[in-house]
């Protein structure tokens, strides 16, 4: 087994409503290895989007131990979180969630705004992140111009850009047809087994699940089985 | 300022609410450049009035006209160097609306009171030549595009001549400038000779409407005055004597605080647009949680969102302000020339600064509230939706 690059020991989280205190996570036990690309399945209400969240660094656990890359994430303050963020993780949703007013590149640019890099850098980058995802030629549109396949890979590229040490995606195909998909799919499976990227993807559909290295299902905030596909 | 073109992006995010928003700041200022501008002439007059000149008027009102013999029993007080029998003449040339103001005085000492008049010597002396002769402001003399040897017409507003008519006709013998071009609407003036005026006139010959003197020593200024006064006491024409520089204050007052109004029309203006523009930062935060949401995802920190926010407010505001302003000053020229006395309309570099000061603060107070809300997004809680 090569180095576990996401470890989570007894993980809870609760969220309290109203009077009633819901676990929706409970004592959870996670080990991701490098170059891992794990899909997590469940029905929708399992907490699959809020073990993401906690692998992601956007929320904070209850209660148990988070390390990702080596460090423990569970215990940093949300500042000191979204710096981390800033530097270890991509994210990619459903919805792709990219800035409306800003063209392909400038969404893609986003991340390196956080970082010291020069302008010309910071271009060189996005060209490379939008090249990957096969959409350099869509750089100047915006994103209500571009079909949801092309969004979503645009998403792809802003949450590639800076080289984060894991890729973390809830539903990245949930919104998309088959085909488009498919080949959404397929390039999260390039960017894993070419460039080396860890991926972390939420999915209910079984055929997602497919092009994923390992998959773990979940229910009811536990995780019921853990399989690896050919 | 690498986060410029997302700010400037955000503001694009819906055109026309940005620009009506920004047109009503713009607007804003515009009033705010020509008020101030109004403002700071009405005070012009009052800080660069002599302090060595006092004016002395019917102790009740500036209407009530005075013997002339007040005249020699001033001069006679020895702190008093000069003096001079002033009247409003009140006329118009052509139309009621072509105003500036005509004072009637006794030239030789009222020029020799105001060196900041300055009239070539030879134009002085065509004036102590001519009895009909009257000298104008050079700025008046371009706008009714008169030149020296005109022969000008004057309606009579208040004073019609012995026989009856209605038309003083003077002859332009000096064109005046003043030593600091910024005192230029403060003189911008026709001066009539008072010993022509009087004689010419219908009534009330022998009388002034006030009398300015020249002091031998500025700190004498407040004794002279309540010497001057005391000769007079007890008359059936007493006086109240006053320095220039008050009197000019009292003779704006009597137009109202000026600078009152202003501030309650600038405060109101203000008021509502800070309703406005608040209501506009706040709408275009509550559109965006989930973009601004994604940004914190993304590694954008608290304070960051924050400023990213107050921003857009602050480049809202101040571009539309200088808008304003720029306006303002394209526009003053054009107001001034349809104000007399108000040909130096201009928005100082002090007012423009205060301007800016007004936008920033304007920026902060609106932008605050929806930045702070954006700051403090809860990023699981915006992504989800619950
Ligand atoms: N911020 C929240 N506040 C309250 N309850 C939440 C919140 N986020 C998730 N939940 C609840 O936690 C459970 C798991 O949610 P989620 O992780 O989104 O599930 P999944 O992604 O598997 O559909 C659901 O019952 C959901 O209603
Ligand atoms: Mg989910």
């Amino acid at each position: 087994m090569s180095e576990a690059i996401v470890s989570l020991r007894g993980v809870s989280k609760s969220y309290v409503r109203g009077k009633q205190s819901v676990e929706v996570l409970q004592k959870l036990d996670l080990s991701i290895s490098r170059g891992d690309f794990l899909a997590l399945m469940g029905p929708s209400g399992s907490g699959k989007t809020t073990l993401l969240n906690l692998i992601g660094g956007l929320d904070h656990p209850s209660a148990g131990e988070v390390v990702v890359g080596g460090q423990r994430i569970d215990q940093l303050s949300s500042g000191a979180l979204a710096q981390w963020r800033s530097h270890h993780v991509g994210f990619v949703f459903q919805f792709y969630n990219l800035l409306g007013v800003l063209s392909a590149e400038k969404n893609v640019e986003l991340p390196l705004l956080l970082t010291p890099l020069s302008k010309a850098q910071r271009a060189r980058h996005v060209a490379t992140a939008l090249e990957i995802v096969g959409l350099a030629d869509r750089a100047k549109h915006k994103p209500s111009e571009l079909s949801g396949g092309q969004a979503q890979r645009v998403a792809i590229a802003r949450a590639l850009v800076a080289d984060p040490t894991l890729l973390v995606c809830d539903e990245p195909t949930g919104d998309l047809d088959r085909k488009t998909a498919d080949e959404i799919l397929g390039l999260l499976q390039t960017l894993n087994r070419q460039h080396g990227k860890t991926i972390v993807m939420v999915t209910h559909d079984p055929k997602a699940a497919e092009y994923a290295t390992h998959q773990l299902h979940m229910d009811k905030g536990r995780l019921i089985e853990q399989s690896a596909n050919a | 300022m690498k986060y410029l073109p997302l700010i400037w992006a955000a503001l694009g995010r819906r055109k026309p609410r940005t620009i009506l928003t920004g047109l009503s700041i713009a607007v804003a200022f515009l009033l705010y450049g020509m008020l101030n501008a109004v403002n700071v002439a009405f005070n012009n007059g009052v800080e660069i009035a002599g302090v060595d000149r006092l004016v002395t008027t019917g102790r009740y009102s500036i209407t009530q006209i005075l013997p002339y013999g007040h005249e020699a029993q001033i001069r006679s007080l020895p702190g008093v160097e000069q003096v001079a029998a002033s009247n409003w003449f009140g006329g118009y040339y052509q139309d009621q609306r072509n105003f500036f103001p005509q004072f009637a005085v006794e030239q030789e000492a009222y020029l020799s009171m105001y060196p900041e008049i300055v009239l070539p010597a030879e134009q002085k002396q065509a004036f102590f030549n001519t009895r009909t002769g009257v000298v104008v402001a050079k700025t008046l003399a371009e706008r009714f595009h008169w030149k020296l040897g005109d022969k000008i017409p004057m309606q009579a507003g208040i004073w019609p001549l012995k026989d009856g008519g209605n038309v003083w006709t003077f002859d332009l013998v000096g064109i005046f400038d003043t030593a600091n071009p910024k005192d230029r609407s403060q003189y911008e003036m026709m001066l009539i000779r008072y010993d022509y005026f009087d004689e010419a006139r219908q009534f009330a010959k022998g009388t002034a409407g006030w009398y300015v003197s020249k002091i031998k020593n500025a700190n004498e200024a407040g004794t002279l005055a309540k010497q001057i006064d005391a000769l007079f006491a007890n008359s059936p024409n007493e006086t109240r004597t006053d320095t220039e520089k008050a009197f000019n204050q009292g003779f704006i007052k009597q137009l109202g605080d000026i600078g009152l109004i202003i501030r309650s029309i600038l405060g109101a203006v203000f008021f509502t647009l800070l309703f406005l523009t608040g209501n506009t930062m706040m709408q275009s935060v509550r559109e965006r949680i989930p973009e601004l949401a994604v940004l914190k995802t993304l590694g954008y920190s608290d304070p960051l969102v924050l400023a990213l926010v107050l921003g857009e407010s602050l480049l809202l505001t101040l571009i539309a302000a200088l808008v304003g302003l720029g306006l303002a000053t394209i526009l003053l020229p054009g107001m001034a020339a349809h104000l007399p006395g108000f040909s130096g309309l201009t928005i100082t570099a002090q007012a423009a600064v205060a301007a800016l000061g007004i936008a920033t603060l304007l920026a902060i107070v609106v932008g605050l509230p929806p930045a702070l809300r954006a700051m403090r997004l809860d990023i699981v809680t915006a992504l989800s939706g619950h």
